[in-house]
């Protein structure tokens, strides 16, 4: 008794003062919001489309980058000879909107805002969610329970994982939904009652990420259920999973998105 | 008797000609005889043959020597089963059934595996049909695949009466989303990708499989300078891995210090992971010819630094499990498996370390790094869920020594080479001991180089299995403790 005591003052206070203060520093090859400099792309170069392991490149009159399916591998930063791709320290790349997630297509369109608006009326202030992983690796899984340790404290926004479908707000979701999980998925989705919010985490989930054309899976959750949050990545970081939540909860002053303090690096952003 | 097997190292190739194919009976008496002398069977695939017959391969590895033997034959329709005389084949033999329609006869227990081809579209649960313990007091629970806790999916039926769990039955394939069949055909710009999420928590672990697999078939070794970073990447993923577990075995006993600091400590190895090379699971770092990231001496210094603050918080957090009663009594002489068990059914891993077997592919099979650095086998005699945890903190100990000792003298020169051309008609296998235990890997190739089969066995399918015996007659409410000592993967298995 007496030890573990002493061992939690040794420890000391782990909790990070994010979102109020700094966010945990992330490491500095961390592949964060991808950042296309357009005017150094070589014309008729296809380097980095031909190299994507997921097709997430492709070019109509720019280049455009699909972080709905990017696993931010950065092989197409490597392929590219004009160093025209670089991946930014930037953890916040959540979107109420699939087309939020491309490059050159304006994000965030008033639909995602009316939605949010109605979110965060009902469940800003308490949110429980079921957690379904259908076809998931494990690491998406393994970050999104990161959030329940000490360091991140999801509860201390409301946000809780709960068991019950029937206990539950909404859902989110990892993995590509495989065909031997669909069934288990719309079960778990109907249970849950109505106003429900679905949240898709990693390019699984989104776009059926490396499975998108295997026919053992549905090749995300996009034809299945309307989703209200978008959380790219493969997998992505625990900070970009915890902004995503607190974005969809949350409004700043202006109505609009809630801010963070991210780092970025000069240079033309997509989204 | 004269032995048909054809004898090769960890990450080593040769010609597919070279592989002897024998009648079955030789190869059934091969097979059983290697067994019985202390070889385990670590893969066991199919490659098509002729129009209507399939050769079937399996790979053995010896731990004794050092030594894995290569035995096939060509089966049609039908051949006897070796579950009965070979348990550990048992979930082999359904799953080269499931993808071939050739049928083991007299197998105890032919269920599908995986459940694939399932590509109507139809939603649809995987067949589940457990087997029935029939009396009036004998009640069924049935869990999953939904479960109570953001993990993957699978589906568990227990046999109970009254607490009392008499058997339970683990149906999996819920995670089956291709990836075997996706390999074939390759090797392209997926192929390592796929690698890295056959097992998300293990993704260094089956990416440095399939990079000396690479690397076998295209005669190159990686350079010493790769070596040395894989090994750490590998260790590092043991780290953060163990000390998740013991912290979660920690909060199924409802002891929460320890949870809470080690689910904290866990992300601090990760984070070291993400240090070499910007994700947390090592996303991107092994490729085949050596590794994408270099590691230079500021970035050593760094790693040791955060190494031994998190070492000494975690050492501390664990050792309170020793230290307080009320855990070790439900860790001791909970789901107990005996040493002649974990041997029958060939299991891998610290859970097999646990019954007291000194099987370790880093110092049996040794490849890279490893071969440079012996590392003591953990080992632990007591076959429970203490032996498995303490086997843990065993190997934390162990991958924090050797992490000191390999950049106290860091390796130097290059960390990527240029491979080559993948040899044509080549068979290569290769091992690694992941923080789950024995990742194996085999490739087939054909004229092009082109992969004919690629088989990835995960530690999870030889080990599913053991959870399942583990719980004969404990408790019920043991199972969550019991499941998280062996932590399996589902996504691994179903592939």
């Amino acid at each position: 008794m007496i030890k573990s005591m002493l061992a939690r003052i040794r420890q000391g206070y782990q909790t990070f003062p994010f979102p109020k203060g700094e966010p945990p520093a992330l490491p500095d090859r961390f592949r964060g919001r991808p950042v296309i400099h357009q005017e150094r792309c070589v014309e008729n170069c296809e380097a980095c489309i031909q190299v994507c392991p997921t097709n997430a490149i492709a070019r109509d009159s720019h280049l455009r980058i699909d972080m709905g399916r990017c696993l931010f591998c950065g092989a197409c930063r490597e392929a590219c000879p004009a160093r025209a791709i670089e991946f930014e320290q930037h953890y916040h790349l959540s979107s109420g909107t699939r087309g939020g997630l491309i490059s050159h297509e304006p994000g965030r369109n008033e639909l995602g805002a009316i939605l949010r608006a109605d979110i965060h009326r009902v469940f800003g202030r308490s949110l429980k969610l079921r957690q379904v992983c259908a076809g998931g690796c494990g690491a998406c899984e393994a970050d999104v329970n990161v959030l329940g340790t000490i360091g991140w404290d999801l509860g201390r926004f409301g946000i809780q994982f709960v068991a019950a479908p029937r206990h539950a707000d909404g859902l989110l979701i990892t993995g590509p939904v495989t065909q031997n999980m669909k069934l288990a998925l719309q079960k778990t989705y109907d249970a849950v009652p109505s106003p429900k919010v679905v949240i898709t985490v990693g390019a699984c989930a989104i776009s059926g990420g490396l499975y998108a054309n295997h026919p053992e899976t549905c090749a995300g959750v996009e034809d299945l259920f309307p989703i209200d949050l978008y959380i790219p990545g493969c997998p992505p970081h625990p900070l970009t999973i915890l902004s995503g939540l607190i974005s969809l909860l949350t409004r700043s002053p202006s109505g609009g998105r809630a801010h963070f303090p991210c780092v970025t690096r000069p240079g033309r952003t997509i989204g | 008797m004269t032995s048909h097997a054809c004898l090769i190292h960890n990450g080593e190739s040769i010609r597919r000609d070279d592989l002897p194919v024998v009648t079955f009976d030789d190869f059934r008496a091969d097979l059983l005889r290697h067994v019985a002398t202390g070889a385990r069977v670590a893969a066991w695939f199919g490659v098509p043959s002729t129009a209507d017959t399939v050769r079937m391969v399996c790979v053995l590895a010896h731990d004794a020597t050092g030594q894995l033997s290569l035995l096939s034959t060509d089966v049609r329709h039908q051949y006897p089963s070796l579950t009965p005389a070979c348990p550990q084949v048992h979930l082999f033999e359904r799953a080269f059934f499931e993808r071939w329609k050739i049928r083991p006869e007299g197998h105890p227990w032919l269920k599908p595996v995986r459940f694939p081809s399932q590509q109507d579209g139809q939603a649809r649960a995987p067949c589940l049909d457990p087997y029935h313990i029939s009396g009036s007091a004998v009640h069924e629970v049935a869990v999953g695949p939904v479960h109570a806790g953001i993990i993957e999916p699978g589906h568990f039926r227990f046999q109970c009466h009254g607490e009392t769990v008499h058997h339970l039955e683990i149906s999996l394939g819920y995670q089956h989303r291709g990836i075997e069949r996706a390999l074939r055909g390759g090797p392209d710009k997926r192929t390592r990708r796929l690698m890295e999420t056959a097992s998300g928590d293990a993704s260094i672990g089956h990416t440095l499989a399939y990079a000396h697999i690479m690397e076998a078939l295209c005669d190159t070794p990686a350079p010493p300078g790769a070596g040395m970073i894989r090994g750490i990447a590998l260790e590092l993923e043991r780290l953060a891995c163990h000390t998740g577990d013991l912290g979660a075995l920690s909060a199924d006993v409802g002891y929460l210090p320890t949870a809470s600091f080690c689910g904290r400590l866990r992300g601090d190895f990760l984070n070291m992971t993400a240090l070499l090379c910007g994700n947390r699971f090592g996303r991107g770092l092994v490729c085949p010819g050596g590794v994408d990231f270099d590691l230079d001496h500021t970035r050593i210094d760094g790693l040791r630094d955060r190494l031994e603050t998190t070492f000494h918080d975690t050492k501390q957090a664990i050792q309170l499990l020793w230290e307080t009663p009320s855990v070790m009594a439900r860790f001791e002489h909970t789901g107990v498996l005996s040493a002649q068990t974990a041997r029958e059914l060939g299991l891998v891993g610290p859970a097999c370390r646990a019954c007291g077997i000194e099987q370790d592919v880093r110092y049996n099979f040794p490849l890279g790094m490893y071969a440079m650095r012996h590392i003591p086998v953990s080992v632990c005699k007591s076959g429970d869920v203490f032996g498995r945890a303490y086997v843990r903190w065993l190997e934390i100990q162990r991958a924090c020594d050797l992490i000191r000792a390999v950049t106290d003298t860091p390796a130097t020169g290059v960390h990527k080479i240029d491979i080559g051309p993948v040899g044509g008609n080549r068979i290569a296998v290769s091992l690694v001991e992941a923080w789950r235990g024995e990742v194996c890997h085999v490739a087939v190739t054909d004229a092009a180089g082109r992969f004919l089969a690629y088989e990835i066995t995960d530690p999870s399918f030889h080990n599913w299995h053991g959870l399942a015996i583990a719980l004969r007659d404990e408790e019920i409410s043991d199972f969550p403790l019991c499941n998280k000592s062996f932590n399996l993967s589902y996504g691994g298995h179903d592939l």
